[in-house]
């Protein structure tokens, strides 16, 4: 019987490991340099004034961007605080009330569906029903906008999270005569606490720097962002894309690279926060 | 004559922690050689040298000499493809590859030689024939290995080791998985296996030993206490540890 | 007693109503997305039809509007950056989960941060780095230097006419984007599989390649597969790092270095200024992305859904 030589097959295996070892290095070269794009272009734009002073219209000196992290935050913020309460809720019903059988499995579909909906189809969706009949863009139609994004992301981790926590606590929790909703809130949530503002601090990082929707939701201003509800207001991401994009001056790229290293600074810190802080728990990924 | 196999002063540590210590073993050509000892007595790390499959996993390292045919394969030489071509193993749970039954026995022939589609089809039919699987999967070679029953799993897997036409068939615990009645087919082609193959296996049941093995080594705490044809083991053993274990004591 | 148990019950009902309340929101606001967009696209159904789909005039100053521009565009970025990111990540994937656990551990976070960079700053980054290097080294590269140009059945992906801008570098950029997400599936996937089963293609004589090749991948199609369309899905509905790149004409790209666009990167791009008939255009092309994201989940969950399944049944 012919034996295949083993000088082909071994040299197939080195290719591949080659290969595999190529591949992970090319995606953190390019991981290693956007940061470093990122950052030394951003740094000529960084200086005091640039935190502290509202953007300004070209031409005119000594504009920052601070009116523009003001305003991100606060649509962020505001996103959260919209979204994260019902979306714990609805993340403790797919995964605390199985009893509910088929409306668990359509829900969860909906949720997987609502997660890969193109966010920018989010930002049509909430001009519509919000920019349109107020008849005006706002910061508070773009955190309307974030917080539909961040809505069945928070929902799914929850419900992974709570998954985690095994039955055997909620049994004996539950034989303590305590009333399930008591036995939720207290005995599994905070179990899976961890777990769970993981999940939620990484979905507000992640929605933080979405811009598609902003664009016809917050739009932008050079003023400072005092009327949330009923002006156009400043934030960084359409402030990055303003700046590159709709503009030929190099001060304004200066400028937009600084927005973005700003923000890229600013959610990479929140991810890996939050990945070294609650590392014990998930070391699993 | 000659040992198909001897081991001579095996060491084997998971990183800091020694498992095994200074175990001496000769494996006699064409017989059955049983491994047994209570669990954690390292009898499942000693089989796993032999083809030296432990080297996937970091930190674990062996030091002292194995001879197969009085050649050293513990040392860098050693190809290691081949090597596991010519030292087939078997699970403690049947682990049918995710493809047709016919695949499942082809894939190592396409592995490891040059044959045309009509050789491999004999010598898939040849391989299923002793594994006792013909009869049984005959019709549904093309239906996925998973398809199958527990019993006619580890068959296909004991069908799919003989492919590679090995000289020698490591099992280790091939039948904690199984019902009784599979586990009695599975026993009856061992006693053919020895006829061509040198077996050796690790079983936590020790009437299975008892009825199948030529030989038995009895493990304790990683050292060999005892090692000697079966009947002695089992009716005369030497030592106390080794009464104490096979009437049922202490494991 | 009694009404203690009453009182209980009654708390349990109203948190219980409340769960089933905020989570019937997400199938609410499925729907309302469907319905919403399907109504203010309306206007461009009734007077095109069918014909909006396959026609690929985008003509404002006659009012007429076609999504094949938009559909090809959106398509062939996500092919060319599927073929880029796909054998790139299951290499990844493969060394990922074999690496030592320090390394592994590191790296393996580096790639999943790669995903947590908002998707504008790979769009700047492509526009002001990646077309140049485009347009001075990669392009005359394939085109000139290796003549592909002049090859005919390469000339759809290689042109002669380049200027860094177009499908292949927007293809490019989404390939960097969507790579970390199927990569961390794939590796989930591959740390899934059974020991047991690896050790006994191992034992059989396989290489690591043909182990992951040929018993792995296999073994976790179904779960890869999930992980594939999660990538397509992002790739298909990305708008900020394709807008910046992809040079927003409005036309049938020839070659991939034609200037085009996407469905996505057509909205962000046109809809402040649209009015009447193109702005129901565009909800029109936004239905159609929603339509296909939609499909694509639901084939992603179909495959994702059928190995979660596997996954406890042998736990």
């Amino acid at each position: 019987m012919k034996k295949k030589t083993l000088f082909w097959r071994k040299l197939n295996d080195r290719f591949h490991t080659l290969f595999s070892a190529a591949s992970v290095f090319i995606a953190v070269t390019g991981m290693i340099l956007v940061l470093y794009t990122v950052v030394i272009r951003g740094m000529d734009a960084v200086s005091l004034d640039f935190f502290l002073n509202s953007s300004r219209p070209y031409g005119v000196e000594g504009g920052g961007i601070a009116n523009a992290i003001l305003g991100s935050v606060m649509i962020t913020v505001f996103a959260a605080v919209l979204a994260i309460p019902p979306a714990v809720l609805a993340g403790i019903f797919l995964s605390e009330y199985p009893d509910a059988g088929r409306a668990v499995a359509v829900l969860r579909f909906a949720a997987n569906v609502m997660m890969g909906v193109p966010s920018v189809l989010v930002g049509l969706f909430v001009y519509v029903i919000i920019v349109v009949p107020s008849g005006h863009f706002s910061g508070f139609a773009a955190s309307v906008s974030l917080a539909v994004i961040m809505f069945p992301l928070i929902m799914r981790t929850t419900e992974d999270m709570l998954g985690m926590v095994p039955n055997s606590l909620r049994e004996s929790s539950l034989a303590l005569g305590m009333t399930k909703m008591r036995s939720i809130l207290c005995i599994v949530c905070r179990s899976a606490r961890n777990g769970l503002l993981t999940g939620i601090l990484l979905a507000v990082a992640r929605v933080s720097g979405e811009t598609a929707p902003l664009l016809f939701t917050a739009m932008f201003a050079d003023a400072w962002p005092s009327d949330f509800f009923t002006r156009p207001t400043a934030n960084m991401p359409v402030l990055i894309t303003e700046y590159t994009t709709n503009s030929p001056f190099a001060e304004m790229h200066t400028a937009g690279w600084g927005a973005s290293l700003v923000i890229t600074a600013a959610v990479l810190a929140v991810n890996i926060v939050t990945r070294i802080v609650f590392r014990e728990k998930n070391n699993a990924g | 004559m000659q040992a198909k196999i001897e081991a001579r002063d095996i060491c084997f540590y998971y990183g800091d922690h020694q498992a095994l210590f200074n175990n001496f073993l000769s494996v006699e050509k064409n017989k059955i050689t049983a491994v047994i000892g209570p669990s954690g007595c390292g009898k499942s790390t000693h089989l796993r040298i032999y083809n030296r499959i432990f080297e996937l996993y970091r930190n674990q390292r062996v030091t002292g000499k194995l001879l197969l045919d009085g050649v050293d394969i513990l040392g860098p030489d050693t190809d290691i493809l081949e090597l596991r071509r010519r030292i087939g193993m078997i699970f403690q749970k049947p682990t049918p590859f995710p493809m047709s039954v016919f695949d499942n026995v082809a894939y190592p022939l396409r592995l490891h030689f040059k044959l045309s589609r009509s050789e491999i089809a004999d010598r898939v039919e040849d391989a299923l024939k002793s594994a006792s699987i013909w009869d049984e999967v005959k019709d549904k070679l093309s239906s996925s290995g998973l398809a199958l029953s527990g019993g006619q799993q580890q068959r296909l897997c004991i069908a799919r080791a003989i492919a590679a036409e090995p000289e020698v068939i490591l099992m280790d615990e091939p039948t904690s998985a199984i019902d009784p009645v599979a586990t009695l087919k599975i026993e009856e082609l061992m006693v053919e296996l020895r006829k061509r193959f040198t077996v050796m296996i690790v079983t936590h049941n020790m009437q299975q030993a008892a009825r199948i093995s030529d030989y038995t080594a009895f493990f304790h705490k990683g050292e060999i206490v005892e090692y000697n044809d079966t009947k002695t083991i089992f009716t005369n053993p030497k030592c106390k540890k080794t009464e104490d274990y096979i009437t049922g004591r202490f494991g | 007693m009694n009404a203690v148990w009453a009182k209980k019950n009654l708390t349990d009902s109203v948190f219980r109503m409340l769960c089933v309340c905020c989570a019937g929101f997400t199938g609410l606001l499925m729907l309302a997305f469907f319905v919403q967009l399907y109504v203010e696209s309306y206007g461009a159904w009734e007077k095109f039809g069918i014909n909006f789909i396959i026609s690929s005039e985008w003509d404002p100053s006659r009012d007429v509007y076609g999504a094949l521009p938009g559909i090809v565009g959106t398509l062939s970025t996500t092919a060319i950056a599927l073929v880029i990111a796909l054998p790139l990540s299951f290499a990844a994937a493969m060394y990922l989960s074999d690496a030592a656990p320090l390394p592994g551990a590191v790296l393996s976070h580096a790639v999943d941060l790669l995903a947590a960079i908002p998707s504008v700053i790979y769009g700047m980054w492509g526009l002001f780095l990646v077309t140049p290097v485009m347009q001075d080294y990669v392009q005359p590269f394939f085109s000139e230097t290796l003549g592909l140009s002049q090859v005919p059945g390469l000339r759809l992906i290689f042109g002669p006419d380049y200027n860094g801008f177009g499908i292949f570098t927007a293809g490019v950029i989404l390939a960097l984007m969507i790579m970390p997400y199927i990569c961390a599936v794939m590796r989930d996937v591959f740390r899934m599989t059974p020991p047991m089963l690896r050790e006994s293609a191992y034992g059989i004589g396989c290489t690591r390649w043909e182990t992951a090749r040929d018993v792995v991948l296999r073994y976790g199609i179904r779960g890869i597969l999930g992980g594939v369309f999660i990538g397509l899905g992002r790739a298909l509905g990305e708008t900020m790092a394709v807008l910046f790149v992809i040079g927003n004409v409005m036309e049938m790209p020839e070659t991939s270095y034609s200037g085009a666009t996407t469905i996505a990167s057509a909205i962000a791009n046109n809809f402040s200024e649209a009015t009447g008939m193109q702005r129901s255009a565009l909800f029109a092309l936004g239905f159609i992305l929603l339509a296909m994201s939609f499909g694509i989940q639901v084939l992603a969950q179909y495959y994702l859904h059928a190995t979660g399944a596997k996954r406890g049944e042998s736990r």
